[in-house]
């Protein structure tokens, strides 16, 4: 709320100031950026093109070049791209709703009750900010081979399902939780369950919005852990089924890489563009607390 | 009461704890000891060894080089995106003519996998036939180069696709605190005639200090965990060159299968984070002006 009165004022004031500001500084600042943004933009757009045109102009760059789909086809046919993409859509799924559950259930105990060893706890969790799953694959994959459980796409979602991250993120929401709701809902004799579902949950939906976004995307583009751990079509999630693919250097058309790594990041990438401010919303949610 | 209520809180705490304890901490002690073990090799059990492993590192060439390339691939993207990052939140967050064009150039390779940014910029490098020669080509008449091939480059050639898909990201987060910053500061700095340079590095730059420990803690965090790349554009090679220290630790244990001597590199990846993070901390702390 206060960021909204903060934003209005600001775009009054630079509207004021900017009437005086078509100076040399501006025309140098504005050229800057779009210098900067089109460096950045070019390498995505290169891939763009030779992805939509035939492989005879993956370097030959005229306007009115043919559009085709046909790299999009080859790929689709040359690996079991719809099964990775159902297990990406399954381990993400599984991931987000672990998530949401544990890092709920933890962040409430650490934002509202008092107990022993809470600060002690609070700090070992805080802990996995530094020392992620990521780095502790060897170990991680004695554990996972122990359970019985290699190769399959539980096991890749395992290691990440209790979020330090998450937890933090949550707690720090639930914090901001005024006490007399707590009071009065306790006074009615809400059960603690149901004081979390009822009203600590509601209350922290713009964070599980960003939270999610994060998580989403961080475990769809994840690689290391799932490419050690799985071994087979079935499991396999979209970014090893990719590099799998683009290892088969047999003369495969670079159009046609470039149709699959589109095709991989594809929906992210669709819905980056559709919901971008809640995407920079989000993620700077996620960041600043 | 109050008794109950700790009764609660471990309740609501246990099932997270239980996970997080089997994936984090347990491995992480568990390294420590793995450490000073051999390799178990088929039924023959792992044995203590004590700090054989540990000579073995000092004597190990190939952890030398992957040290010294961790190193320069954390001088080489941590400054250059974290300022990258700063010019284009100020960017984008003026009133400029297509800022929220250039918001999501800048942001859009942060949603990419870290492997389809590799597959896009592989193309980018292929010798004589990538973008980069067609442009030394067409436009110098330069001949084909081999960025990735050569030990002298490879290095540069990856630090580059790092950057370009972290600045985005530290962007976001310079936004959120430029946000923050009231505007009666501007207001003021306006009123005694201060130059826009001068606002922004007398309060704007003091302003954001913490926001730059956040992101500094994070690039050097990801300045160890981003290896995806090496694995589509070049395997490590040419003779190690581009090989970071999670990477040597994947491959000594899953290539290899030395676990022993995979379990001393992760410790040493996590003695050098941990250094690393206390220190930022120090650094920062007497530059911090907190609110």
């Amino acid at each position: 709320m206060t960021e909204t009165t903060v934003n209005t004022v600001n775009k009054k004031n630079l509207g004021r100031r900017f009437e005086f500001k078509f100076d040399f500084d501006t025309v140098l600042n504005t050229f800057a950026m779009w210098l900067l943004a089109f460096l950045w933009a070019l390498p995505l757009l290169y891939a763009i093109w030779t992805a939509f045109h035939p492989a005879a102009y993956e370097t030959r760059f005229e306007l009115f070049a043919p559009l085709t789909l046909d790299n999009f086809v080859k790929a689709w046919n040359a690996a079991p791209f719809a099964r990775y993409f159902l297990n990406t859509f399954l381990l993400v799924t599984l991931i987000l709703t672990s998530q949401f559950v544990l890092c709920t259930l933890a962040a409430f105990a650490f934002a509202r009750f008092k107990f022993p060893g809470r600060n002690i706890l609070f700090t070992l969790v805080l802990l996995q900010l530094l020392v992620m799953p990521d780095i502790l694959i060897v170990e991680n994959y004695k554990t996972i081979r122990q359970l019985g459980l290699v190769d399959t796409i539980v096991a890749i979602g395992l290691p990440y399902i209790a979020s330090g991250f998450g937890i933090f993120l949550l707690r720090q929401t639930f914090m901001t939780v005024p006490s007399e709701l707590d009071d009065a809902a306790r006074v009615e004799g809400v059960s603690f369950l149901g004081l979390l579902l009822k009203v600590y949950v509601p209350l922290a939906k713009p964070t599980y919005l960003a939270y999610g976004l994060v998580s989403v995307s961080h475990h769809w583009n994840n690689f290391l852990w799932p490419l050690i751990i799985t071994n087979s079509v079935e499991t396999r999630p979209v970014t090893v089924g990719l590099s799998v693919f683009a290892a088969i250097d047999a003369g495969v058309e670079w159009s046609v890489i470039n149709a699959a790594t589109l095709m991989t990041s594809g929906p992210l990438l669709i819905a980056f563009l559709l919901f971008q401010r809640q995407f920079v919303q989000s993620f700077m949610r996620a960041g600043i607390r | 009461m109050a008794k109950r209520e700790w009764i609660y809180g471990w309740l609501f705490l246990s099932p997270a704890l239980i996970f997080l304890f089997t994936f984090t901490h347990y491995p992480a002690v568990n390294t420590i000891i793995s450490s000073f073990f051999s390799t178990p090799k088929g039924r023959r059990p792992a044995k203590f060894i004590g700090p054989e492993n540990y000579q073995a590192l000092i004597e190990d060439e190939v952890f030398w080089t992957v040290l010294e390339n961790n190193f320069w691939f954390a001088v080489g993207t941590i400054p250059t995106s974290i300022l990258l990052a700063l010019a284009m939140a100020l960017w984008v967050n003026s009133q400029l003519k297509g800022r929220t064009l250039a918001r999501m150039a800048y942001f859009a390779p942060t949603v990419l996998p870290l492997i389809a940014v590799a597959n896009i910029w592989l193309f980018f490098y292929t010798p004589g036939f990538g973008l980069i020669d067609q442009l030394r080509g067409g436009l110098f008449n330069l001949p084909a180069s081999n960025l990735l091939g050569n030990p002298d480059t490879v290095l540069a050639a990856m630090i580059v696709v790092a950057i370009w898909k972290e600045a985005g990201f530290f962007m976001i987060f310079y936004l959120a605190a430029l946000q923050s910053i009231p505007p009666v500061l501007k207001e003021a700095a306006d009123v005694e005639g201060a130059s826009n340079f001068y606002y922004l590095r007398r309060i704007v730059i003091p302003l954001l200090m913490p926001t730059t420990l956040f992101i500094s803690v994070n690039a050097v965090i990801n300045s160890f965990r981003l290896v995806d790349h090496i694995f589509v554009m070049t395997d490590g090679g040419p003779n190690n060159a581009s090989s970071l220290l999670l990477f040597y630790i994947y491959e000594t244990a899953f290539q290899y299968w030395q676990t022993g001597y995979a379990a001393t590199l992760t410790v040493v990846m996590l003695i050098l984070l941990s250094i690393l993070a206390i220190g930022q901390f120090f650094l920062f702390d007497r530059k911090i002006h907190y609110r």
